[in-house]
């Protein structure tokens, strides 16, 4: 008895050991599979760190209307050509030829001060500046907004403490703000898109690729069997649980490099955020992993041929950034989008490392994503089984058939 | 003629017969445009989430939390007895900033201390973290103009000398062409088409691939006589009805269901939807003439696909990216349709205006033509590689 089931763990981790080796030597040979496995994470996050590496846009052109030709407002247009966020390129001398500027995309946008502006302010009356901002970008209009925000403020505690005629310095500072405040921009202190993007784009690759990759050596494997099934008949081939396990850990033997390149080295490179505990962050990682690759391998049986796993895989990159809650914030998506996002491991993903990596969360703080990403683990983890039984029961049906048509062809022969 | 319309059927039966063209021409499009635009169907985000450590506690300060709470884009949704606990809460996610009003605020402010209040906003939710930020500005300059205001009032002054005195400059803002600042309309606009591009660089170069790895491409070639001229535009001209019809599609959901602003009129963007897909197509022919096989020229595809959306400057804009990803970006047929919604749709100026990005889609709608000979060359001389 002992003897047998000795004989039955042995045979079952020679199987395991054998489709392990097999699977990461069909990886090796197959391009295809190594583009998706090694060149894109590898040079993905390296081009999207480029294009965005400037982080936010600064001296924005835009065109000035002055009106008012007086001493405040150059002085104003002053201060509004020293901020960093816009730049201004044209004095024009009314509203058409600068429209006829935004036209001609030379300017982003317009500022325009009434001829009344001096006088309205020695009056004591309030004094609009107009601003008109080029809607093709929301970074246009914020950089716009802003440096003129900041410059009416500026002027207008300027002209408080002006009218006010305080003796002390102490008296100036309680006119021009009465309570003062600070403004404390956390986890991405230049308000930058590299730094809240990439993080999102980092993970969101590692789920693709795995996808890609599998989906494509799985496309691959029903293009070679005889009878278009995924598994081939063989006698390593015969445990379930031994195929399953031995195509993940072969993914995971490869993923966990990857996913030190991806999530460690990258954002070194580009110096965004990081300030998250590598242990916490390993421990969050090992479930990300696991949930891609067991999603991956149940997505995989879709997959008919190599070439349409791309065509199947890669557009969805971009509604799974959107529904992981980074770019359009997770509390303005619809219930129903947000219940869809948890069938997806990069939701969970995305989140959890941006709190860790980004916001220097511990993991007791992304438990909610922790634990959902164990569970999505499971989850796909028998869902996989469930499909890779059904490929090896049809696969075997198809073999048993076609020994019983060349049995029967041998006897008709024979007779 | 004849023989363009005879490959043109073929290439109908092949679309019509296989799972993957249904899903890449019609299913995923159409599931994409229902799915950006449900998405995003609040246009601007209300009431995030938004913490508070009031340590104060006074009538003064609960009015202002009050006030906060009123504003449209910032929900107070939990207040919190420290600084500690609400950065916690930040790094949970639960809340996107929060508003510190530290011990003693009213009482220095009466006695004219200057106290501070901060807020704290995060950043690595960029579009949240703006939005609250903006709120929160106000709201602190509104506290500051309250306690001014009070004193002013004592003295005698009017409402309108008050504000006079607390805010001489104000800022009148025109957001042209999207006054509600609607992210829906922001990002839609250029999403959609930008992912039907995708799904047309893939399908034409799959199919010319698939003749290849079908071993086919002879019989599609001899059914044109030897001319690839024939060959391709029968090949192309039934999936280039499909993805105009699909394209019609879009422009009518958006601009007449939807109501995104179009300036120009429907029958403009059509055009510029028209240039566009017609524009990808060409791309896409020149993506498996360059890479003569069915996986690398469609990892190209992918790459140029998914590249586009961030390198068009819709989102991040091109001027501050690299100078060599600003020439580079023209590569791209998605940057060209976007300079020309952007000046036809959203600001409503006439097509020719923007003429430059006409030509340069007509390029790309010209460039197999160019490509005709190589690629003949290679569908029948590059065998197909697994």
């Amino acid at each position: 008895m002992t003897q047998k089931i000795k004989k039955y763990w042995l045979q079952s981790c020679e199987d395991w050991n054998y489709i392990f080796k097999q699977e990461l030597r069909h990886i090796i040979k197959d391009e295809g599979v190594l583009i998706f496995f090694f060149l894109v994470p590898l040079a993905y996050p390296l081009l999207y760190s480029f294009i965005y590496t400037n982080e936010t846009v600064r001296e924005v052109p835009v065109v000035v209307v002055d009106e008012s030709h007086s001493a405040d407002s150059r002085a104003y247009i002053r201060k509004l050509d020293a901020t960093a966020d816009v730049h201004i390129v044209e004095y024009c001398p009314d509203m058409a030829t600068a429209q006829s500027r935004i036209k001609s995309r030379d300017a982003y946008g317009i500022v325009r001060i009434p001829s009344d502006f001096s006088l309205r302010l020695a009056r004591n009356e309030q004094v609009p500046v107009s601003i008109y901002c080029d809607m093709s970008g929301m970074l246009y209009y914020k950089a716009i907004l802003t440096a003129n925000t900041n410059v009416s403020l500026d002027t207008n505690a300027r002209i408080k403490v002006q009218k006010a005629g305080n003796t002390t310095g102490q008296q100036d500072k309680v006119t021009e703000h009465p309570i003062a405040y600070e403004e404390v921009s956390l986890y991405n202190p230049q308000n930058g898109f590299a730094s809240f993007l990439i993080p999102a784009v980092l993970v969101l690759i590692i789920q693709q690729t795995l996808l890609l990759g599998v989906g494509i050596s799985a496309g691959t494997a029903r293009e070679q069997n005889r009878f278009r099934e995924l598994m081939p008949v063989d006698r390593h081939y015969t445990g379930l649980l031994r195929i399953v396990l031995g195509k993940a850990w072969a993914y995971l033997l490869i993923y966990i490099p990857i996913s030190v390149y991806v999530l460690g080295v990258v954002p070194r490179i580009f110096r965004l955020n990081q300030i998250g505990n590598p242990g916490d962050l390993a421990l969050f990682v090992m479930p990300f992993l696991l949930a891609c690759i067991f999603f991956a391998m149940t997505v995989s049986v879709l997959v008919r041929h190599r070439e349409t796993c791309i065509m199947l895989i890669v557009f969805s990159s971009l509604p799974l950034l959107f529904i992981s809650g980074v770019s359009w914030p997770g509390a303005a998506i619809p219930s129903f989008w947000q219940v869809v996002s948890y069938a997806f491991p990069s939701t969970l993903g995305v989140n959890g490392f941006l709190k860790i990596n980004n916001m220097g969360a511990q993991l007791i703080d992304v438990r909610h994503e922790w634990l959902i990403l164990w569970g999505q683990a499971i989850v796909y983890f028998f869902t996989t089984c469930l499909v890779y039984r059904g490929s090896i029961i049809a696969s075997r049906r198809h073999y048993i058939a076609r020994y019983k048509r060349l049995k029967a062809e041998l006897l008709k022969r024979a007779q | 003629m004849k023989s363009i319309l005879q490959i043109a059927r073929r290439e109908l039966l092949i679309l019509a017969t296989r799972p993957i063209y249904w899903f890449c021409m019609i299913a995923a499009p159409l599931f994409c445009y229902i799915f950006f635009t449900t998405l995003m169907s609040a246009g601007l985000p209300t009431d995030m989430p938004l913490g508070l450590v009031d340590n104060d506690n006074t009538s003064t300060t609960r009015s202002l939390a009050r006030n906060l709470d009123a504003f449209q884009m910032t929900g107070i949704a939990h207040q919190y007895a420290s600084v500690t606990e609400a950065r916690e809460a930040v790094q949970r996610g639960d809340i996107y900033g929060f508003y510190y009003i530290p011990k003693g605020t009213t009482r220095e402010a009466q006695r004219q201390e200057v106290p501070t209040v901060s807020f704290y906003t995060n950043y690595s939710y960029l579009v949240a973290g703006s939005l609250l930020y903006r709120d929160m500005r106000t709201m602190s300059e509104l506290a500051s103009g309250a306690a001014s205001r009070t004193v002013l009032y004592a003295k005698g002054a009017t409402e309108r000398q008050a504000m006079a005195y607390l805010q001489p400059v104000v800022i009148d803002t025109h957001p042209v062409g999207n006054p509600w600042l609607n992210y829906n309309v922001y990002l839609s606009n250029t999403i959609l088409p930008g992912l039907l591009m995708l799904f047309i660089f893939m399908v034409t170069v799959y199919s010319i691939g698939t003749e290849v790895k079908r071993g086919s491409m002879r019989e599609w070639l001899n059914m044109a006589d030897g001319s690839m001229a024939k060959a391709l535009t029968g090949k192309l001209m039934p999936q280039s009805v499909v993805f105009l019809l699909m394209g019609a599609l879009y422009v009518g959901y958006l601009y007449g269901y939807c109501h995104f602003p179009c300036n120009c009129g429907l029958p403009v963007m059509l055009v510029v939807m028209a240039l566009g897909v017609l524009a990808a197509q060409g791309m896409g022919v020149f993506m498996y003439a360059m890479l003569p096989s069915l996986r690398m020229g469609l990892s190209f595809a992918s790459l140029w696909g998914v590249i586009s959306f961030s390198i068009c400057g819709m989102s991040f804009p091109t001027m501050a990216m690299h100078p060599m990803l600003q020439g580079l970006s023209y590569l791209f047929p998605l940057r060209h349709y976007f300079l020309l919604y952007v000046n036809c749709a959203l600001d409503g100026y006439p097509l020719l205006n923007a003429w430059p990005y006409v030509v340069g889609l007509l390029v790309f709608i010209a460039l197999p033509v160019l490509l005709l000979k190589r690629l003949k060359k290679v569908v029948l001389t590059v065998p197909y590689i697994p």
